[in-house]
């Protein structure tokens, strides 16, 4: 349970530290705790956090894609605005998040904390998708004009992966899985602040 | 004769949904789903989940009422499992789909490749002995389900359809895709003809070991019956392997894909057999927990799919 406190609030700190900086002075904590985010999948199916393992393991390995299979991988879109304004919305939303997280394993929760956690995400998901679908877009031309991480035929295994066209299913499914992500914070911003009157006796 | 009295109750929300009085002591659960869906027509009898506690398990249709630990006004709770779908129409679907699909690959209907290729056919043998081990083994599928298969449930929930078929139909194609491309690459010429021989071999001992399996579960059981008891060897040396596996039929169909990955050396084929494997695993590690559960005789030397490793 300390690792998990210890872990988060290491992660807040340097996220805070990087708000300002450019891509290279962030790109090393970027990965590491992006990668380390991987953690969380494990916390939530262990039960000391108390998130789904599939909508934590879905947007942790949507963070990991665009962290080393785009941005890492694609120098070119390294120094583009959108990389800035999803790694903005992320830190920002990792702030917040894992400051509820440790204050919860505390039990001593400040409403403030709560309500910026569901609350925020309102602004900050729209943007943080809007700066990954973009750096995305931003990277295909370079993607399909050296051929990364694709495969042609003819070969001895008789597979072919076309990564650019991969890219653009990657961008098409964020259009039924953005909205469903979305309202469902939506549906538990109303369960959760729905009773205002009762928490201003908790706390 | 004392009658009972039935009332049926909502699961979730404890809502008197039927009473039923008069009812024999020997009634079974499947007829008073059937006295219920009388009252209720859109709850068809297999779409029912009878139970004596809302969270419980289901009783069996074969249950009993005088046996049940229940007084002379039973309560029941109900559950709609949803639209339920039979098994044997689920299979015919699921299996009907990559025949027909492969097929479409094969003969380079148009619009997969490039318009030049258009009904042409491949230069390579091991493209058309693929094309004929791929629907020898979904034709054993299809006569096998409408001949030889005694299925224990009737039905399953209708979304498993569209699952199934998206699994089996999108794998289908994906790997016809490739083995009948005009790129297809076959196996090395030097130990080439070797491999594609001795994937031929593999192949067709695995079929008729996953049919002589068949066989040997059906003869098990009655026709009609939903009895299950413990599979033994029998005289046809191929269900000899029940000495060491409980779901050889399982062992013999991942020898069966292994034999295709082998002979057509394509990679998206070595994918869709592992996921069988995988899956395969699962249901045989079930249906061996549920035989050690049942009979206090099961031989313990059997492991659920690979000899003594899995």
């Amino acid at each position: 349970m300390w690792l998990v406190i210890a872990v988060g609030l290491a992660r807040a700190y340097v996220a805070r530290g990087s708000y300002h900086g450019l891509y290279y002075s962030i790109e090393k904590p970027l990965k590491f705790f992006q990668t380390g985010a991987l953690l969380e999948i494990l916390h939530c199916a262990a039960g000391i956090v108390p998130s789904s393992v599939v909508l934590t393991g879905f947007q942790v390995m949507s963070r990991v894609f665009l962290t080393w299979a785009v941005t890492h991988s694609v120098r070119e879109v390294q120094s583009e605005d959108s990389v800035l304004l999803f790694v903005a919305a992320w830190t920002v939303t990792e702030i917040i998040r894992y400051s509820f997280y440790t204050f919860s394993l505390l039990n001593h929760l400040p409403y403030l904390i709560k309500w910026a956690r569901y609350t925020f995400f309102i602004a900050l998901y729209p943007m943080g998708v809007t700066g990954e679908l973009l750096t995305i877009y931003a990277a295909l031309p370079y993607v399909q004009k050296t051929g990364l991480y694709s495969i042609t035929l003819p070969n001895k295994y008789n597979f072919s992966f076309d990564y650019h066209s991969f890219l653009i299913l990657v961008m098409i499914s964020y259009i039924p899985l953005f909205p469903q992500l979305y309202f469902h914070m939506i549906r538990q911003r109303k369960k959760v602040l729905g009773h205002i009157e009762d928490y201003s006796k908790v706390e | 004769m004392k009658h009972y009295e039935v009332e049926i109750l909502d699961a979730k929300t404890k809502d008197k949904l039927c009473f039923l009085d008069k009812v024999e002591p020997n009634a079974t659960i499947g007829e008073i789903k059937s006295m219920f869906h009388k009252s209720h027509p859109q709850w068809y009898p297999a779409r029912q989940s009878i139970r004596l506690d809302p969270k419980g398990k289901s009783l069996k249709d074969e249950d009993v009422l005088q046996h049940l630990p229940v007084g002379t006004t039973a309560t029941f709770y109900f559950r709609d499992l949803g639209a339920q779908i039979s098994w044997v129409t689920v299979f015919l679907t699921e299996y009907t789909g990559p025949l027909v699909i492969y097929l479409m690959f094969y003969f380079r209907v148009p619009f997969i490749y490039a318009p030049k290729y258009d009904f042409t056919t491949s230069k390579h043998w091991v493209v058309h002995l693929a094309c004929m081990c791929h629907s020898f083994h979904y034709v054993k599928r299809l006569l096998e389900t409408l001949f030889v298969h005694r299925f224990s449930h009737g039905t399953m929930p209708l979304r498993n359809i569209f699952k199934n078929c998206t699994y089996y139909w999108g794998f289908a194609a994906w790997m016809a895709y490739y083995i009948n491309h005009p790129l297809y690459t076959p196996p090395s010429k030097l130990y080439g003809e070797q491999q594609i021989r001795l994937a031929l071999i593999l192949f067709l001992f695995c079929q008729i070991g996953n049919f002589s399996i068949h066989i040997a579960l059906r003869n098990l059981r009655p026709p009609g019956s939903k009895t299950r008891k413990i599979p033994y060897p029998t005289k046809n040396p191929f269900t000899w392997i029940f000495l060491l596996v409980s779901c050889p039929n399982y062992t013999y169909e991942l020898g069966s894909w292994l034999g295709f990955t082998l002979m057509t050396q394509c990679l998206p084929v070595a994918f869709f057999t592992l996921v069988g494997f995988i899956q395969m695993t699962v249901w045989a590690k079930g249906k061996h927990r549920s035989y050690l559960k049942e009979f206090r005789d099961y031989p313990p030397l059997r492991s659920p799919i690979l000899p003594f490793i899995l």
